[in-house]
């Protein structure tokens, strides 16, 4: 059985079924409770399990994190929310330096089950504060779990994987994926396993390999490269760490061609990562180098025609596809 | 001290033996470790805590044992106190497979969760909202622990620790912030560092509970310390304290010249109120303590010191294939350089 439901609403519905499973699981973050989430995520949710388990908290993101850690050490799952990702760089030192490291430095005797969500990259004109795309950040980090679905089944399912685990997850949501609708499977165990990778489209000629928000935007540029005869296969990475090269690679050796698509800083973003691999992992068998299609190297502007500018669409894609001849 | 304050001692005679022999103990382990670091067998940053016994020990005694501590990174002493083996503590300075973390903490991040010890922690003032953490999911969950959360002066002023005064005075947390002042930010004077020296009164923005306690005179540090461990576990609220010690040491072992920022008349003057001379001076008056008896436990703190140094000299250095070991609860890093 499934029902459709926006990305939203399946992230949401699977923040309530989670904390009516388990008494462990609470919410922290700014304006979700009574204010109800800037992006209405958690909407609702204060008034059904009142101001015990949704904490308004104050704007201080390092102590938000850092009290989430201390809380998940001694056994508890909370969720937190950060309004924007972008935020989440203020609260580096207790994400990288705390969370992420203390089942290592203390041999494995404390385990930190903490989620970290929110909507990351670009919004609608938020400019250059609050448009980063911070998964790649996260994905360098050994300790951390980093997902960024593109559905809102996956959302669901790797919501549910992500509270259930008792590692430290980055769960990266686009805030233009909210309003996407989609069918989410309404077993309340329903979960998708860290680190597989799925086949968002089958294609014999090239690939295409994106995560988030930008499968959607190779599946756009794959419907029209189909108009021409060229066979595209797009690959959601789903999650960047741990990452399934295997899926890829074997994706790359079927079509010899790839394009990895990604929105944060064409420089030194996860794409970059992927593309390295995919060359390390598949010379033989390609028959053009990696290409590689990322968000302009620049912080993000305010007018809304040099915003759209930054980000990749669907002819950025189709461009770099064109350039492997 | 006047007939009439050692009346008012509460501790039986063994107790106050055992008191007196943690911090005996201590002093000598830490020793040990600077000597150890100067032999070459600890690398890294180590931080003693020479002088600074009476804090630790008067707190941690007074505590119950389902209670938390967590501290930065001169962590030594309280996994010592709670009764952890000393070898495993030396294993893990000495980066030993036998060490609490099998040789990936050293000697700034010691753990024994078992024990409530939670660290152990290198960043100033990282540890803060962590130990308020642990005291949220103790309220969350009902239980009446009560967290100690050591910091030193230095940490007083970093960012997170007012975001986490903040939380914990917002959500009532049964959390006691205990700042640690030995006058010293590593090697800057709290008058170099701190625009208000008096440190307590952090806790007064926040509606917090704060005064400043003396560190040194270990029966008075456990009056104090009983007092506001049983007002925060009865009430379920926060605490600050500012507890005047002196760390009769360097900053950490690769301290080496102290006269960059402090004079040895200081240190000299500082050391007339060595927490284990005054100690010594309260037992000897109560007929608990003579010379003959001081030289003997002195003796057998050394051996019993000498004796986890050597078993920990003699233990193994981990499998190098241990280095993949407990990143994730559940799964391997990826491999390979």
């Amino acid at each position: 059985m499934a029902a459709t439901m926006t990305f939203r609403d399946a992230i949401r519905q699977t923040i309530i079924q989670e904390m009516e499973h388990d008494p462990n699981v609470f919410l922290m973050g700014e304006d979700i409770g009574r204010y109800q989430g800037t992006f209405r995520v958690t909407a609702g949710l204060f008034d059904r399990f009142r101001e015990s388990r949704v904490l308004d908290t104050p704007i201080t993101e390092p102590g938000i994190v850092g009290i989430a850690t201390g809380a998940a050490m001694v056994g508890l799952r909370p969720i937190v929310e950060m309004m924007t990702m972008s935020f989440s760089i203020l609260a580096l030192d207790q994400i990288i330096n705390h969370a992420a490291k203390a089942h290592y430095m203390t041999g494995g005797q404390a385990t930190v089950p903490l989620v970290i969500r929110g909507p990351g990259g670009a919004a609608n004109q938020l400019s250059a504060q609050h448009s980063h795309s911070m998964e790649g950040w996260y994905a360098h980090v050994p300790g951390l779990k980093v997902v960024a679905p593109s559905t809102p089944a996956d959302a669901a399912g790797l919501l549910r994987a992500s509270i259930r685990d008792n590692n430290p997850v980055i769960f990266t949501e686009n805030p233009g994926l909210y309003g996407v609708k989609g069918e989410v499977p309404e077993d309340l165990n329903f979960t998708l396993p860290f680190g597989k990778a799925r086949i968002a489209r089958e294609g014999s000629d090239l690939t295409l390999v994106a995560y988030s928000r930008m499968v959607h935007v190779c599946e756009s540029a794959a419907e029209q490269l189909a108009v021409e005869g060229i066979s595209v296969e797009v690959v959601d990475v789903r999650s960047l760490l741990p990452l399934d090269m295997e899926t890829i690679n074997a994706s790359v050796r079927k079509t010899h061609n790839a394009v990895v698509v990604y929105e944060d800083w064409r420089s030194g973003g996860f794409g970059a990562e992927i593309a390295a691999r995919i060359g390390e992992e598949c010379f033989d068998d390609l028959d053009a180098p990696v290409g590689r299609v990322g968000g302009l190297n620049v912080p993000m502007p305010y007018a809304r025609v040099l915003e759209l500018q930054c980000i990749p669409n669907d002819q950025d894609v189709i461009a770099a596809v064109r350039k492997l001849g | 001290m006047a007939q009439e304050a050692l009346e008012q001692i509460t501790e039986s005679p063994a107790e106050l033996e055992k008191l007196y022999r943690q911090m005996v103990f201590i002093r000598h382990f830490e020793e040990k470790c600077n000597q150890v670091y100067r032999m070459g067998k600890a690398g890294g940053y180590l931080h003693v805590y020479i002088g600074m016994e009476a804090t630790a020990v008067g707190w941690l005694s007074c505590l119950r044992s389902d209670d938390y501590i967590i501290t930065a990174y001169r962590d030594h002493a309280q996994p010592l106190i709670l009764g952890t083996d000393p070898v495993k503590i030396m294993c893990e300075i000495m980066g030993r497979q036998g060490g609490l973390s099998r040789g990936k903490g050293g000697s700034m991040h010691l753990y024994d969760l078992e024990r409530g010890f939670f660290g152990g922690w290198g960043i100033v003032g990282g540890h803060l909202p962590l130990g308020a953490g642990l005291a949220f999911g103790s309220k969350y969950k009902g239980e009446d622990r009560v967290t100690l959360n050591f910091l030193g002066d230095g940490a007083a002023n970093a960012g997170v620790f007012f975001e986490t005064l903040n939380m914990a005075g917002l959500w009532d947390l049964p959390c006691i912030f205990i700042i640690e002042n030995n006058e010293f930010a590593m090697g800057t004077r709290i008058e170099y560092h701190a625009a208000d020296t008096e440190l307590y009164k952090r806790g007064f923005p926040f509606g917090i509970k704060h005064e400043r306690l003396d560190g040194m005179d270990l029966l008075q540090v456990r009056k104090d310390a009983r007092r506001i461990i049983d007002y925060c576990r009865s009430e379920s609220r926060p605490y600050v304290v500012e507890v005047m010690n002196y760390r009769f040491s360097g900053h950490g072992a690769a301290d080496n010249d102290q006269t960059l920022y402090r004079t040895l008349e200081e240190l000299e003057q500082a050391k007339l109120r060595d927490p284990i001379k005054l100690l010594e001076k309260v037992m000897i008056e109560q007929n608990l303590l003579n010379d003959e008896k001081i030289e003997a436990i002195e003796e057998e703190m050394v051996d019993e010191v000498q004796r986890i140094y050597e078993i920990a000299d003699a233990s193994p250095f981990p499998d190098v294939t241990e280095v993949y070991d407990n990143v994730y609860s559940d799964m391997e890093p990826e491999k390979g350089h």
